[in-house]
């Protein structure tokens, strides 16, 4: 039973050499190279161990190399499945119980002393850090690129959608995955930066080296400046049941999904309303995976609306106002139940609701990797810190903020050269959470002709020469000019109209109707328009309008981030019954809308409006892969129709199979109930050390990385004021390392 | 007697602070510890690797540690708090006739002590530390009765037990000189406040001539460090703490040690050659290829072993490795309980009952001549203790 997709409308099908290995005595097959992870998952293998303290089912959880759920033995070695490439011939076992140490041959070799000397060393090749190298590469400054996986790109690799942002500075307009590519075919051609690959920093030492844990080598780097850009790990929430496998974070899915192409689930649910949770969604239904349902606390979701809309207009049902009670299931995600929330976020009972799904996403939020960087700066290495390390943002942030800082060190190392100030500007703008969401907002399609007395049309306006939403109008023709130069009130232009006997409006017949309606930093529906018709006034915050002529191309549909433009032609039905609207669309199926080929059409916000019967779907013969579907749609829904549902109808709710223990597992690696925690904190302990000596909070694999935040929610419960709790001491290793890796033995790999 | 007022103050919460507090408190006394930490046990005390040995070759260390052992195992027994006791005695696995002679030479006096200790042969040694390299190993020496336990959970299980029984613990807080009267402690003044008590014990570990300063004496105490680092946990296959007194090929080492604890990781340690004098706790780049090359020389099988976390703690070395725990000659009431050359953790708890007998009683537990091997006017420059 393959859990593999076999081919997505983004990224198409894998394809690789397969190799046979063995899990737990049974031979399967997997690609070389993927993560071993993902070849059992792709074997339908989702439990990979039982923990040693309490028999619980252990499983993908972080799939990011941070916690250490995942593990499993490989050649009689406990490793992490998700860190480690598949091999042929590999023997995997699930580690059931503690590891046992059974390899007594015996391996020589001498303490490893290799010193690498440079004079940046940049920790994480994703978006931040391979910008800043090439910056710094451009001013002739050398650097080394850590990064803990098998390729350049960093999370770039898990975003096959469109990046919203500026097109100049950040390559808006472009897939993640593109993006990556681009930075990494750039990087790699450098001779200043040397890309060393799954490669692990794992140590700060006060003698100011860094130490690389290499494919089974320690080694030592020694740098005059060093750049964490280790972008964020996925924050976790506690409920009863979140330890079940199954239960992992969005980013993780995005990995099994998108970077190894597996189908990781058949449905899913998602916490969180943020981007990640709302693209997480978009990424499931493109993979063939349904969505049962979305739960976002506050009453708003805080992704872009764009990506609210995007999915509900799809038929994800998004309950705002509502909260996970528990995940229940024996070893494994078997049902979610949600409930809605009063507004001090406690559950209303009865209003509980419980759907059967095998996997839910956690998305709620990102919090920094920046573990190394107070102890780099500690043992006096200039540290300087950029992308999500830095401060946690989009991603077409942080591509900018790898340029400015790569561009801060050059100074920093007596480069003559200087920052411009818009860079700042812009970063600003790429930072900013989204801003106004203009309800009803008028949209010019329309052209106003006006004919004098004679019946001859003496002045016609295109749209956006005069636009309704600002009263501007650029045209001088045939009215008074006011005051102010160029600009005439609406009602100074409906006065001087009406000096004329007759005035109509008339549709333009091929038009854009843009649905973006909230304020973000995006910019590429400006620069598609082969007219020029689309723009934005001021920054790139602004809302784009359409403003002038159209000949129906569909560049700004295939364009928009967001999925927010149509084009609607009225061209076809000269009776007026009907129109043509064309989506942007991206998934698989050619044939939308079963045999019939009828499409349920939504509004902006996803609700159904009526009917759309397909027409075609178009793809594009160049660039990107997102194609075009047109729907004929009743007239009068023409402009009003943003998007067609794929998914049926709602699911109802069903009642709970089992209920899983209301006390939730808060540190995962040391299986410690929330219990346990209340009680010591109940008990008067104010240092997180002491809870890691009586409890062990934090003290597992993971290095309390997972926990932490978490522990001080729950102080903070117990109405506790955080800033009096002593944080945990963090030590090296920020990764576990095997003993073996510290000895200089002959090279087993040289790649 | 007002609320600044006890009849013990103890400054430091550490590895014999905390447990001082304990047997103070339990002997009924009024006890404030004052630590400059945020809570029990968090400067050396959590850096030992917990293992508890009465192989010594000083009496009084025997002594001490013997009693030390006796509190270790029976704790759970007493005080029903799991310190993850783990009784798998001590091993020194040998490879040279000479160090065979030495270890042998001490038997003597240990014995004479009460230390249960034999000589083990090689195939022995091979079944007490499974996988270990046999090529030249001549033997060993084994003592049963030591063993390990978990520094954390002991810090926290004697912080909870003494404040069960009344005493009072000041966290956050630096004490900054001692009252001191006519000839005799007073009391002590931190940033905060002053406290007074006719009884003062300094137990400040590696701060310990600091301290001496402020009471206007000269503690012969300097910190060396040594590092050490702890596993991810494997199934259990290592009963004794193990320590192989080698000088290291590398020629940085001159010995090291380390032990599977309760719950199945292996922690370790080395004593670099020549020590690292000083306070700094940062971790050095050379040790874990250091340690690394020595453990797998010796147990290869520990090559797959995943290492978790790395820490340097401080060893507060007196002259001749030997503690410093006295009363003062010139100020009545002060006792120094400093100088444990990083043995604070397995001497500690025998130690404060020590203490506790000096305050309670008015005498040392330890008979006159063994006490005296703990004097702060003793010639620090004689002799040296040969397991420091």
């Amino acid at each position: 039973m393959s859990s593999r997709i076999l081919n997505h409308p983004i990224l198409g099908s894998r394809t690789g050499r397969k190799v046979w290995f063995s899990f737990d005595g049974r031979q399967i097959s997997a690609f070389e190279g993927e993560a071993v992870s993902s070849a059992l998952y792709a074997n339908g293998i989702r439990i990979f161990g039982h923990h040693h303290r309490d028999n619980g089912a252990q499983g993908i959880f972080c799939a990011n190399g941070q916690c250490s759920q995942c593990m499993v033995l490989v050649n009689k070695k406990p490793v992490k499945s998700c860190m480690t490439p598949l091999a042929e011939g590999m023997v995997v076992e699930s580690l059931d119980g503690l590891p046992p140490l059974t390899d007594d041959e015996p391996i020589s070799g001498d303490p490893t002393s290799d010193v690498f000397e440079t004079q940046v060393l940049i920790i994480g090749g994703g978006p931040a850090g391979l910008n800043a190298a090439l910056e710094l590469a451009s001013f002739g400054i050398k650097s080394i690129i850590c990064d803990d996986k098998g390729e350049l790109g960093g999370k770039l690799s898990l975003q096959t959608h469109n990046f919203f942002g500026s097109v100049a500075d950040c390559y808006a307009g472009t897939r993640g995955i593109d993006i990556g590519h681009i930075l990494s075919d750039k990087v790699m051609q450098s001779d200043k930066i040397d890309v060393w690959l799954d490669s692990t920093v794992v140590a700060a030492y006060w003698d100011k080296t860094f130490g690389v844990a290499k494919r089974g080598q320690m080694l030592l780097i020694k740098p005059e400046i060093v750049l964490i850009a280790t972008g964020a790990r996925e924050r976790t929430l506690v409920f009863p049941g979140s330890d079940l496998p199954g239960v992992y974070g969005a980013g993780a899915f995005q990995t099994l999904v998108n970077r190894d192409l597996i189908k990781s689930s058949d449905r899913i649910f998602i916490i969180g309303g943020g981007n990640v949770g709302l693209i997480a969604a978009y990424h499931a239904l493109q993979a063939g995976i349904d969505v049962a349902g979305l739960v976002e606390a506050l009453p708003v979701c805080g992704g872009y609306k764009v990506h609210d809309d995007k999915v509900r207009r799809l038929g994800v049902p998004v309950w705002t106002s509502h909260t996970v009670l528990r995940v229940n299931g024996h070893e494994k995600a078997e049902q979610i139940t949600i409930a809605a929330i009063d507004k001090n976020f406690k559950p209303l009972p009865g209003t509980e609701k419980t759907f059967d799904v095998d996997t839910v996403l956690v998305a709620v939020g990102l919090s920094p990797v920046n573990e190394l960087q107070t102890k780099a700066q500690e043992f006096g290495v200039k540290t300087f810190s950029a992308g999500d390390a830095e401060e946690i943002a989009e991603a077409s942030a942080a591509i900018f903020s790898g340029r400015i800082t790569g561009r801060t060190i050059a100074r920093e190392m007596g480069i003559d050269t200087t920052i411009p100030s818009e860079w700042k500007t812009l970063s600003e703008i790429l930072k900013s959470r989204p801003g106004i969401t203009w309800k009803d907002r008028p949209q010019a399609f329309t052209s106003a002709v006006i004919f004098n007395d004679y019946g001859r049309r003496i002045f016609e306006m295109n749209p956006g020469e005069f636009s309704l939403t600002t009263g501007r109008f650029s045209s001088d023709f045939g009215v008074e000019k006011s005051a102010r130069d160029g600009e005439y009130s609406l009602e100074s232009f409906m006065k001087n109209a009406e000096l004329y006997k007759t005035r109509t409006e008339r549709e333009l017949p091929v038009h854009p109707v843009i649905h973006c309606v909230q304020e973000i930093p995006c910019n590429p529906c400006t620069m598609a328009c082969p007219l020029d018709s689309i723009n934005i006034r001021g920054s790139i915050m602004g809302l784009p309008e359409f403003t002038g002529k159209c000949f129906g191309c569909g560049k700004c549909v295939l364009a928009c981030p967001g999925l927010a433009i149509t084009l609607v032609d009225i061209r076809q039905d000269p009776t007026r019954k009907t129109a043509r609207v064309t989506f942007p669309y991206e998934f698989l199926d050619d044939s939308p809308g079963g045999g019939k080929g009828v499409l349920k059409i939504t509004d902006i916000e996803g609700e159904i409006i009526g009917e759309g019967r397909v027409i075609s779907v178009v793809s594009e013969y160049r660039g990107d892969r997102r194609k075009l579907l047109t729907l004929e749609v009743p007239y009068e829904l023409r402009n009003k129709a943003a998007g067609f549902r794929l998914r049926p109808l709602d699911d109802e709710s069903v009642p709970e199979k089992t209920e899983t223990s209301d006390d939730p597992i808060v540190c995962l690696c040391e299986r410690v109930r929330k219990s346990e925690i209340v009680a010591q904190i109940r008990a008067g302990v104010m240092d997180m050390n002491q809870l890691k000596a009586t409890i062990r909070t934090g003290m597992g694999a993971c290095g309390g990385k997972t926990c932490t935040d978490q522990i001080l929610r729950i102080y903070r419960e117990e109405g506790i004021d955080i800033s009096k709790v002593t944080r945990p001491t963090v030590r090296p290793f920020i990764a576990e390392v095997h003993l073996g890796d510290f000895l200089r033995a002959e090279r087993k790999d040289n790649e | 007697m007002n609320d600044n007022t006890y009849d013990v103050i103890v400054v430091g919460a550490g590895s014999v602070g905390n447990p001082a507090a304990l047997f103070l408190s339990e002997s009924g006394l009024k006890v404030l510890v004052i630590e400059k930490r945020a809570s029990a046990g968090q400067g050396e005390n959590k850096a030992a690797i917990g293992g508890v040995r009465a192989t010594h070759s000083d009496g009084a260390k025997i002594t001490t540690a013997i009693e030390s052992l006796r509190i270790f195992s029976t704790w759970k027994e007493t005080y029903g708090s799991n310190i993850d006791w783990k009784t798998g005695g001590y091993c020194f696995p040998v490879y040279g006739e000479p160090l065979e002679n030495t270890l042998k030479s001490y038997f003597p006096i240990q014995r004479s002590f009460g230390l249960e200790i034999d000589w083990l042969d090689a195939q022995q040694i091979a079944e007490v530390v499974p996988g270990i390299n046999m090529e030249g190993l001549r033997g060993g020496t084994y003592s049963p009765g030591d063993g390990q336990v978990s520094p954390l959970k002991m810090a926290a299980a004697v912080h909870a037990e003494a404040e069960k029984r009344g005493a009072q613990y000041r966290y956050h807080e630096n004490v900054v000189g001692y009252i001191i009267e006519s000839g005799a402690i007073k009391g002590v003044v931190t940033e905060k406040g002053k406290y007074f008590a006719e009884h003062v014990i300094i137990a400040t570990g590696a701060d310990a001539a600091l301290h001496g300063k402020m009471a206007g004496r000269d503690i012969p105490v300097v910190p060396d460090s040594h590092e050490a680092g702890i596993s991810a946990p494997v199934a259990k296959f290592l009963p004794p703490l193990v320590v192989d007194m080698r000088p290291g090929p590398e020629g940085k080492t001159a010995n090291f040690y380390f032990g599977q604890a309760s719950g199945g990781q292996i922690i370790f340690c080395y004593t670099p050659k020549p020590a690292i004098v000083g306070n700094n706790k940062d971790n050095l780049s050379e040790f874990m290829p250091i340690l690394a090359a020595r453990l797998i020389s010796l147990i290869p099988r520990f090559k797959n072993l995943l290492i978790r976390k790395i820490w340097r703690g401080l060893y507060p070395m007196t002259p001749d490795g030997v503690p410093i725990v006295d009363y003062d000659p010139e100020i009545k009431g002060l006792i120094w309980a400093v100088g444990m050359c990083g043995q604070g953790f397995m001497l500690g708890p025998g130690v404060a009952k020590n203490l506790t007998s000096m305050i309670v009683k008015g005498q040392p537990l330890l008979p006159p001549d063994v006490q005296a091997l703990y004097s702060l006017k003793r010639n620090f420059h004689g002799k040296t203790e040969a397991f420091k």
